[in-house]
């Protein structure tokens, strides 16, 4: 495990580069692979030709393949990793566990009955996503006013509203479940909480990324006063840090940004809390450069996953099934890796 | 009971001074009631007092971590209550009981916290910030530290990388509970030697501690909490004194002048008989 944190920026510049490099490659491997093939050097012509003029080696199809069809998912890829992985990185550094994902309050489980309420009112794909948004947040909201009725602002009270709500939420999605039709809302029930990038569109994902982008901007900003959180409330406050304020902010941040992939992907489980153990092992602690980390790491690590849930069996496989089976073998070696004791 | 310690010298504004501080966190009975003290720059001020008399309580408020019930703390002649925690955080560190932080950071990064209170919400501390911290170490003697993990450094270690993570804030004030907590006889001397030290640069110095030799040691200010509201404070020839002592601890002890060291030693009687 690195230690020296050197303040030189070369050293974090080789390593932002290293990861993305890697990004770069994953991402033109996934566009080129698929059940219609298209050979790595028409992609990286297809991509090139949008910014540089480029002579035409490609048939319409691949290129229609390439940009239609795979791009905009490996774009939610992108996106959704990068936000759920920055989202876990920040909640591990606000409720100072680094056994916490972002699903805590209850954000997902809200999103879920959301998604589930909207499928069974054949509401349409838009609402489906806004009314997943607005429940993923809505729960939130409810487990961080519950301390407050007990006037009793403290961490482990905030974790336990984040369990009720979450158990509350998942009680409503059984029954909501249980309503739903067998044959046609079951299903889509089910395989929205098991999270898929299939069916993501170029135009929503514009809209969705430009949201997540500037929310990830403000968490990329503030990121290395995550770290003063970790000092405990007396003493953060001692720095002259207004610890109430500075939590929200990031709860707030980070919420607003996993709601957001929730819509785009539906639930996903294991990034949020995998990726900043695999980043802490990369890169230390340091949210200054644990945060950027994160999100470079997520967005490979869901890159990756989304490429085998199309290409491995003829159907798509749901990609919290994956995060599962790659995950926690994963968490197992990390846990080993960290000598974590907890 | 309260007492105004050092006589106000002609024109000087105190670094650190309280004016009829009280704090209770129950109505019916105060834990500190009307405190008034002044500190000028480079006094150091040992609190003594049994478990529970808000010797930590009495930490809190001055550097705004508690809200006083009634009274004002004035940092440099400036009322706490008109200024900004980051205002405040530059000018009074403070160094609490031994926690170890949530994540295992290396003492660099750990240290280089400390320019917290100087650096604007969205920045993160560059090359200047860290050669602070290093600096820091340096003056401490404690640079070969930097790349350690905090977790893997030795209990005395890691209180002088506390105290270096004060020093980088750059406070004129410095507020230690308990700090030889938990340390061996040698660490708690170095510790001890290492606060004189801060006293010498200028730097004004509260600490609470459980042993009455270390206020003897260190020569300073002297004050005395009851845990019933009450304050006394002065130099170790007016505060200290057996009676005193007795009445803190609850224990047979003797105050005995040693030739040979030229100072007073507290040592307790036997234990049985």
């Amino acid at each position: 495990m690195r230690t020296g944190t050197a303040w030189f920026s070369g050293r974090d510049a080789a390593l932002y580069s290293a990861l993305l490099s890697v990004v770069a490659v994953l991402f033109v491997a996934s566009l080129a692979i698929g059940r219609y093939h298209v050979p790595v050097r028409e992609t990286t012509r297809i991509l090139a030709s949008r910014i540089v003029p480029l002579e035409r080696t490609w048939t319409p199809q691949m290129e229609n393949v390439v940009m239609r069809v795979r791009l905009p998912r490996l774009a939610g890829a992108l996106l959704v990793g990068g936000a759920l992985a920055l989202a876990g990185a920040a909640y591990q550094g606000v409720f100072r566990n680094p056994l916490v994902s972002p699903d805590l309050l209850g954000v997902s489980s809200g999103a879920c009955v959301g998604a589930s309420a909207a499928i069974l009112m054949h509401w349409g794909a838009l609402a489906v996503q806004v009314s997943a948004f607005a429940m993923g947040l809505v729960s939130v909201a409810v487990a961080s006013s519950i301390p407050g009725f007990f006037r009793n602002n403290t961490t482990p009270m905030l974790v336990l509203s984040g369990v009720i709500v979450s158990g509350f939420m998942t009680s409503l999605q059984g029954l909501l479940k249980y309503f739903a039709d067998p044959l046609d809302e079951l299903p889509s029930i089910i395989y929205w909480a098991m999270g898929s990038l299939g069916s993501v569109k170029a135009g929503e994902i514009k809209i969705v990324g430009l949201v997540i982008a500037a929310i990830m901007g403000v968490l990329v900003m503030i990121r290395w006063r995550i770290n003063l959180l970790a000092l405990g409330d007396s003493e953060a406050r001692s720095l002259g840090v207004n610890v109430k304020r500075l939590r929200s902010v990031i709860v707030l941040c980070a919420t607003l940004m996993t709601a957001g992939a929730v819509c785009v992907s539906g639930t996903i489980g294991w990034i949020g809390l995998v990726v900043p153990h695999l980043g802490r092992i990369v890169a230390g602690h340091d949210n200054k450069r644990l945060i950027p980390v994160s999100i470079l790491l997520g967005a490979a690590f869901t890159i990756l996953v989304d490429t085998c849930a199309r290409n491995l069996t003829g159907s798509e496989i749901p990609l919290s099934i994956l995060t599962g089976v790659i995950g926690t073998p994963m968490f197992v070696w990390l846990l080993f890796a960290q000598k974590t004791t907890v | 009971m309260t007492s105004g310690a050092s006589a106000v010298a002609g024109t000087r504004i105190p670094a650190l001074a309280a004016r009829g501080l009280s704090f209770s966190y129950s109505k019916d009975a105060p834990l500190l009631d009307g405190i008034s003290f002044s500190l000028f720059s480079g006094d150091i001020l040992t609190l003594l007092g049994p478990n529970g008399s808000g010797k930590s309580t009495l930490l809190d408020c001055l550097c705004g971590i508690l809200q006083p019930v009634s009274g004002s703390v004035f940092v440099n002649g400036a009322d706490c209550s008109s200024s900004s925690a980051i205002e405040l955080a530059r000018q009074v560190g403070y160094v609490p009981q031994t926690d170890m932080p949530a994540f295992d950071f290396p003492v660099r990064d750990y240290v280089v916290m400390g320019r917290a209170p100087h650096l604007g919400l969205f920045q993160t501390p560059g090359r200047k910030e860290y050669e602070v911290a290093d600096a820091t170490l340096e003056s401490l003697g404690i640079a070969h530290l930097a790349d350690k993990l905090y977790s893997g450094i030795s209990g005395g270690e890691r209180q002088q990388v506390r105290i270096a993570r004060v020093l980088v804030q750059t406070p004129g004030v410095i507020l230690m509970d308990e700090p030889t907590n938990h340390l061996d006889y040698g660490n708690q001397i170095k510790i001890l030697k290492l606060v004189a030290d801060l006293s010498e640069r200028g730097i004004t110095v509260v600490l609470t501690t459980h042993m009455p030799e270390h206020p003897i040691l260190l020569d300073g200010m002297v004050g005395i909490l009851d845990g019933k509201g009450g304050f006394c404070m002065g130099s170790v020839a007016e505060i200290i004194s057996e009676s005193a002592l007795r009445e803190i601890y609850r224990v047979d002890l003797r105050l005995v002048n040693i030739e040979e060291l030229g100072r007073l030693v507290c040592v307790t009687g036997k234990l049985k008989g």
